[in-house]
Order: C-alpha cells, then structure tokens, then sequence
C-alpha cells in the first residue's frame, strides 16, 4: 500500500514543499548577485566615467585636437587647449621599453623556472617572483626617484635622472614578475605526454623546449605578454614619480615625459569639480579604460583560442 | 671501436647547445632577481635607521619632516579593513555561483570576461569611477568609505579567483557523495565544499590584504589626503594613508631628510611582503597537509 501513495506523489512535490529547497534557491539567488556584480562594476565604471566627463564629449572636445595635438594646456587663460598626443607618446615610450626590458626577461625566466630549474632551487624562484610582483607601484615610483635618478645621472652623465629610461626600468621590472607567472602558467598547462614523447625520440631538453613545448604554449605566452603590456600602460604611481612628468614627445631616452595615467593622478586634485579641465580628465580615462579593455579582451581569445586546439 | 650508442658529433653539439641555453635563461633569471635584491637591500640599509617604536607610534610633526607615521598606519589599516568588509562577502558569493552553480556557456564566460578585465582596469581608472560614483554620486563625499569600497571593487578578482580555485580543488566526489544523501546544493556547499575550501579562501583574502594596502592612485581623489591633524572617528572621515603618505613624503615636501622616505617604502613594503608571506606559507601548509 505504501509503494501506491509514494508513487502518487508527484516528484516535484518532493523537491518543492521543503524548506531546504527555498533556502537553496534564495542562495542560490543571492550568490548570483555576487557572479553578476563583476559584469555590474565594468558597466559602471565606463556609465560613472562617461557621465562625469560628458560635458567635455559635447563640448569643447574636438576629436582632431584630442588626439593630433601634442598640446596639453587645460588652465590656459587665453585658449585652453585638450591635445594628448604628447601624453600618448610619453605612455608609449614608457610601455615600449619597460616592454623590451620585460618581455625577454620574463619568458627567459618562466622558462628557467618551469623546463630547468629542479626542487628547491625552483621552489625558491618561483615564491621570489611572487612576492617580487606584491611590491607596491609607490615603492617602485619611490625608488625611481631615489635609487635609480642619481643612479642614471652618475652613469650616463645626463643632468636630470627622471626620464623614459628610468621610467622604461622600473615598470619593466615590474610588469616582468606578473608576466612571468602567467607564462610559467602557460608553459606548465602542455601536457607532459608532449615533453616525454620528444624526449622518447631523443631530443635534448632544449629540443624539447624550442620544438615542442614553446609552439604549443604560444598562445599563452603571447597573452602573458598582452597583459604584462596592458599592466604597463595603466601603471599610475610609478609612472608619475619616475617619468620626470613633463610635456614631451620623446626624441631619446634621456627625455622626461608625462604619461596619461600620471596626468590624470597629477592634475585631477587641482581641478574643480565640473569644469572643462576635470571632464578632460575623465575622458583620458574613458580612453585608458577602453585601450585596456580591449587589450584584456584580446588577450583572453588568444589564450582561449589555445585551450579549444 | 665504436659502440652503438656513443655520442656522436651531433649528440655533442646539441647537448653543448642545450647548456648554452640553459645557462644564458638561468643568468637571464639571476639578472632580473639580483638587482631587485639590491634595491630591497638598499630600502632595508638606509630604512631601517629611522624605524622605532616612535616613528611607527607617534604623529608626525614639523611639516611631517619629523615624528612618526601612525595617522598613516593606521588610516591603511581602516581603509583595508572596510574594504574587506565589502568584498570578501561579495567576492565569496561570486566564486560560489561560478563554482558551484554557474553552468558553461556564454553567460558565464562574459562573467569570467568581467573580472579579468576589472583586474586589467588601470587604477587611476578606479580612482575616478570611485570619484564619480561614490565620492559624487552616492554622496559619500571624500571619505574612508569611499576610498574603501573603490579598492574593494579593484581588488575583488583577487579574492574570486582564489576562493573560486579552493572551491574547485574540493573533489567532485565528496559533493556526490552528499547530493545522495538528500542534501540540497546550499546544504553540500556549507557543511562539505565550505568546510573543505576555508584556508584556501583565507590565502586569498590575505593576498587582497596585501593589494590593497600597496595601492595609492584609487584613494587618492577618494578619500586618502595628505596631511591630517586628527585621526578619523568614523568611516565618513577622511584619513592618511601609508602609500600616499609615502609619495607625499618623497614628492611633496621639501627640504624632507633623506630618511624618513626610506624609512616608509620600508614599513609598506614590509607590510606588504609579510602578508604575502603569510598567503605563501598557508598555501604550502595547505598542500602538505591535503589527504585527497
């Protein structure tokens, strides 16, 4: 008898009428609003950004002078003028040599540590890395401006020390921890099946790294250098305090320039809040935001693109 | 007579070649460590002088030229702690959904997309969506709430992505196991997957304590100044921070002794590397004592 009115019972009402079930369902609701908020806060910040910088979009802005002229004088009395080509050349600068300096460093080093180095020795490089990457962009501006001016002034014979060289430096030796974790990710994630297979046919460990494990993790290791690159050009502190922040389209590397991010961080404070000037600022940003956002999303296909294959 | 498998000439010229190489990437290794060392070397030799009970305990005086550097530490402290507060619930809550409930399709990659590039987002970025929405908008004005729920939105992948990779190191099988006992999902996911997941979560929460007391450019506009006489009472109160303090102190103030400046890239940085250090050593600890 008891069979017939448990199969009468529908199974549905077995999940329903339970109070487990709407607590499961009222977290499951919550913990949404958690996976959501990620997609929430990227809305908002380009909606907050292109709010406070509106005026400035439909106003003064002309495209031509934004971002052909190498003239940045917001607080002019006779005309100001909003050009960033200068701060753009002073971004790229910066970014390309910090670039040259990480690039061949990092995956020198994240080859080191994943295909050669052994036990303890490994274990030791790859938790220095870590905490190399935790040292706060302040600390690098700061020793920027105390250890590498006077430094690069001794050296090179130049009179003033905070330049792109300086700046190219220590944003390279920044950015080089985090994109050597990312590419010792990526050379980590080739299967080991592809490694004793070479080895099998006897290839040297150098082989087996140049033929094999290199062309298979491609994709990572560009996209290990796509977010070393979008890192650099958003770095704010370092980049202020190093650059010698001055309006400039480099012609060696001796110059001082100013980059995006530190204007922004220089200038904002002095601004009143509304004016032509600060919704300026807010439209470097809304730039800054855009470059990075397509940088990332670029360098999440390349990265995914390998994981299909 | 020669043998089947002595080395041939080109055996010899390959393994020449692969010590090459293994030599030119190690030294390529020692080159980007070394002069890393030195300069912490350098911090800790011309730092480490300045610090004393009095300089981390006291106010600073004389146009910040003198005294200590407490407002600071204390104001980073505040400021680390409400961030917290806003986002560990938050990022928690977002790496139980994509561990446990989201399911593989294009909805959750756009999810995924969102953090990585909330991660990418330049920091001065930050500092103004904090400025716009939070300092103007919600009318926090410049406050430590402000400044605090800005780092907390930037460091929120930090804490998603670690709690979300402890989530997913819980084996399959033990959620099995207690779906068929009757459980419902929040029932497995509190008394199994939680449980099992705690410490890995704690490593990602240190690691957000790390980041966020480093970081500078998004307090700034937001609610971090320079120079304070009093210390905040409450989270509406604007305060000092360590990393601005440190590049008032080296940018901003003239006729600054050499020292003191050491003296606070010395305090951040050992704040910062400690809690690292710490997330470091529970994750070993986490690993050696895994019994699945």
């Amino acid at each position: 008898m008891k069979k017939q009115t448990l199969a009468a019972t529908k199974v549905s009402d077995f999940d329903r009428l339970n109070r487990d079930w709407y607590i499961d369902k009222t977290v499951q609701a919550l913990v949404f609003i958690g996976g959501i908020s990620a997609i929430i806060f990227i809305i908002g910040i380009f909606v907050f950004i292109t709010k406070e910088g509106f005026g400035f979009l439909v106003g003064d802005f002309s495209f031509k002078e934004f971002f052909f002229s190498p003239n940045w004088r917001p607080t002019s009395e006779n005309r100001a003028t909003y050009g960033i080509l200068a701060l753009v050349a002073g971004t790229a600068s910066v970014t390309g040599l910090a670039m040259l300096v990480a690039i061949p460093f990092s995956l020198g080093t994240a080859i080191f540590i994943a295909e050669f180095a052994t036990g303890k020795t490994r274990e030791f490089l790859k938790i220095t890395v870590e905490l190399l990457a935790a040292i706060p962009s302040v600390v690098w501006g700061f020793i920027g401006l105390a250890i590498m001016n006077p430094l690069i002034i001794d050296i090179f014979d130049v009179p003033v020390g905070l330049n792109v060289l300086n700046a190219g430096i220590i944003l390279g030796l920044m950015a080089a921890p985090i994109m050597t974790s990312i590419a010792e990710d990526a050379l980590k994630a080739v299967p080991d099946r592809y490694r004793e297979a070479a080895e099998a046919m006897g290839a040297t460990r150098w082989q087996v790294i140049y033929k094999v494990v290199l062309p298979a993790a491609k994709n990572g290791l560009l996209g290990a250098v796509l977010l070393g690159v979008g890192r650099g050009f958003g770095e704010t502190m370092a980049v202020l305090m190093a650059t010698g922040h001055a309006i400039n389209i480099p012609t060696s590397v001796f110059d001082s320039v100013r980059a995006l991010t530190a204007t922004i961080a220089a200038e904002l404070g002095e601004t009143a809040v509304g004016s032509p000037h600060y919704q300026a600022l807010f439209t470097i940003g809304n730039s800054l935001f855009i470059i990075t956002f397509i940088i990332n999303l670029i360098a999440d296909l390349v990265v995914r693109g390998v994981r299909k294959g | 007579m020669k043998t089947m498998f002595e080395a041939t000439p080109i055996n010899h010229k390959n393994l020449g070649r692969q010590k090459l190489f293994r030599f030119l990437l190690g030294s390529m290794t020692a080159l980007l460590i070394f002069p890393v060392i030195l300069i912490m070397g350098t911090l800790i030799y011309k730092g480490a002088p300045v610090i004393s009970f009095d300089f981390l305990f006291s106010n600073p005086t004389n146009g910040m030229t003198e005294g200590g550097i407490f407002p600071a530490l204390l104001g980073t402290i505040l400021l680390v702690l409400v961030a917290l507060l806003a986002s560990v619930p938050l990022g928690v809550a977002a790496a139980i959904y994509l561990s446990e409930y989201a399911p593989d399709n294009w909805f959750t990659r756009i999810i995924n997309l969102a953090i990585i590039n909330l991660a990418g987002v330049p920091s001065i970025v930050h500092a103004l969506f904090g400025l716009g929405a939070f300092v103007i908008f919600f009318r926090f004005g410049t406050s430590i709430l402000a400044a605090s729920l800005t780092l907390a939105i930037m460091t929120l992948p930090v804490v998603i992505v670690a709690t979300r990779e402890s989530l997913q190191a819980v084996p399959m099988a033990f959620r099995e196991a207690c779906w068929n006992m009757g459980a419902t999902r929040w029932q497995t996911i509190r008394r199994i997957v939680l449980p099992n997941a705690i410490t890995g979560i704690l490593t990602g929460v240190i690691l957000e304590v790390s980041r966020t007391s480093g970081e500078t450019a998004p307090i700034m506009f937001t609610g971090a100044v320079f120079f304070l006489p009093f210390l905040p009472q409450g989270v509406f109160d604007q305060t000092m921070a360590l990393s601005l303090h440190l590049f008032v102190v080296s940018t901003q103030v003239p006729e600054m002794p050499e020292a003191v400046p050491y003296g606070v890239a010395l305090v951040l940085i050992a704040l910062v590397l400690m809690m690292n250090s710490l997330s470091i050593a529970l994750r070993m600890y986490l690993r050696g004592k895994k019994k699945w």
